[in-house]
């Protein structure tokens, strides 16, 4: 019952058919092609300087200081400033660097970005991509990044970026065995790996409610493999500024810095994406199953409100995570995957599959 | 069955330093009234520096226009690059006999490091490090300055 919940399917169509009427099929389709990444290009330049900025705000916070204040009104200019100086920037090409590789490598990794991105959920309808292995497709596309990581230590000619990018090829590789039992506790819960079914399979209360126990486990688990998917918080040694120089990246400069440092925001907002999503409902207002009144009161906020609300909580989470805790070794970033979080991910999914087939779940 | 209690109570130990640790970093975020950065410029009517700050050196001086310093030169002795001159004189106090007594302390703001060591070692206690940080000028001549203030004399109290 969902009359309130706008359903963008309608502007869509509309847009659809007015063009439709104008040009022939394959001029629409193209047409249509250019608009969806027109916005998603604006949309990830927008919210990644957006994101820089929350980063340094909230970092400044937790230490009990300002962050930037001077650079427009409180400081909101600051990282549009910080982009202006990285495009006019020298690009530096090191001496006997691998010239195609080392250009090749921040390319990789923002493309990357750009695919995982297509598949979040906005809104009703507002999904750009609605493949019926949706979640498999996330999981498959971030495994890519590791290439560009991998691409950029080896090209840059430089031991030290060397080391890094081994060490970020060895975490990322451990931490996607944890992201994917995750996701898959609960594709369980949901039956099926759509993502707007999963959304809808929502409706009734976020799967953090319904499915209990598990659910708050894998939930757990997930932000933890999570932010060390994306090289961040705690698991940042690959790029630890004050150890490795900046690791795999300390031999690029100007635009294609920017690359790796956008990209890095970017997948955080992908990563909070795929938790709210999975776990607290992607764009569903908050239901509890039989509060019919509630329910409806709920409905009243628009969903693209309840998903970016969601998401700036989860993104606040890890970025919590990353000013409160003491960076990792790479023995111990390992260690918390391989005998950590892979035994606790087993059992939980058949935890989650024993409440599933029982119908212990709400 | 030991190891795997031992493991699940490593987890549950590991979690809760955790978050003891979010408590306290979560506190300082929702507390932003216990922020320590002061904007500057904006601050300056209402901005106190801290009782030990080192500023520059002065002499203070009470409302008799007196000062403590004898011109024993100690101050010019222990300042590590020379940022003192002591010229001092000598006063015939009595029948015959001759005090020395302060002309000028010569400070030379622009080479003083704050270093404290004058205001230290000074055995009448002379010297006393100000609050004031803004030093900038545009004329060179002013950061040599003469501490003892103009007709002033010692207090009549100090021994040597």
């Amino acid at each position: 019952m969902a009359f309130s919940i706008y359903d963008f399917n309608t502007l869509t169509s509309s847009i659809h058919q007015a063009l439709d009427a104008r040009f022939t099929p394959l001029s629409v389709q193209i047409i249509e092609w250019g608009l969806i990444g027109l916005s998603f290009l604006i949309f990830v330049a927008l919210f990644g300087l957006f994101l820089v900025y929350l980063e340094r705000k909230i970092c400044a916070f937790f230490q009990q200081r300002l962050g930037p204040m001077r650079v427009g009104y409180w400081g909101t200019l600051q990282t549009v400033a910080d982009f202006i100086k990285l495009l006019m920037k020298e690009l530096i090409l090191p001496n006997r660097a691998d010239k195609f590789l080392y250009t090749l490598a921040p390319f990789i990794v923002i493309i990357v970005t750009f695919m995982a991105i297509a598949v979040v959920p906005f809104a009703k309808g507002l999904q750009a991509l609605d493949f019926d292995i949706g979640v498999f497709y996330v999981t498959a596309i971030s495994s890519l990044g590791v290439i560009g990581i991998l691409l950029a230590g080896w090209s840059s000619n430089n031991k030290y970026s060397l080391i890094g990018a081994m060490r970020s090829g060895a975490q990322i590789i451990s931490y996607e065995l944890s992201v994917g039992m995750a996701l898959i506790t609960m594709i369980i819960l949901a039956g099926s790996m759509q993502i707007s079914e999963i959304v809808e399979a929502q409706r009734n209360g976020w799967f953090i409610f319904t499915g209990h126990i598990p659910a708050w486990i894998a939930f757990f688990v997930f932000v933890i493999a999570g932010t060390a998917e994306t090289n961040r918080g705690p698991f940042d040694l690959a790029e630890a500024e004050s150890e490795l120089t900046a690791g795999f990246h300390t031999e690029y400069s100007g635009i294609k810095f920017a690359f790796f440092f956008l990209a890095e925001y970017v997948n955080l907002f992908i990563v909070s994406a795929m938790a709210t999503t999975l776990f607290l409902g992607g764009w569903m207002p908050l239901h509890f199953g039989h509060f019919t009144g509630f329910n409806h009161v709920m409905d009243f906020i628009p969903p693209i409100f309840w998903f970016f609300g969601k998401v700036m909580a989860v993104i606040f989470l890890i970025m919590w995570f990353k000013w409160t805790f003491p960076r990792l070794r790479i023995d111990q970033i390992l260690v918390l995957e391989w005998k950590f979080l892979l035994p606790i991910n087993l059992i939980n999914i058949l935890l989650m599959t024993l409440i599933v087939l029982k119908k212990w779940h709400f | 069955m030991n190891g795997v209690i031992n493991y699940i109570v490593s987890i549950a130990k590991g979690i809760k330093t955790l978050v003891d640790g979010m408590r306290v970093t979560g506190y300082y975020f929702f507390h932003p009234k216990l922020i320590v950065t002061q904007q500057y410029p904006e601050n300056r009517d209402t901005l106190k520096m801290f009782d030990r700050y080192r500023g520059e050196v002065t002499m203070p001086h009470n409302e008799k226009n007196e000062h403590r310093c004898t011109g024993c030169g100690i101050c010019e002795l222990n300042c590590p690059n020379g940022s003192i001159e002591i010229i001092s004189k000598t006063i015939e106090i009595a029948e015959g006999k001759k005090k020395r007594v302060i002309d000028k302390h010569i400070y030379h703001l622009a080479m003083c490091t704050m270093c404290n060591l004058c205001v230290k070692s000074c055995p009448s206690d002379a010297l006393a490090m100000g609050q004031k940080f803004e030093h900038a000028v545009w004329d060179r001549s002013k950061l040599t300055k003469v501490l003892n203030q103009p007709g002033s004399q010692i207090m009549q109290d100090i021994k040597e």
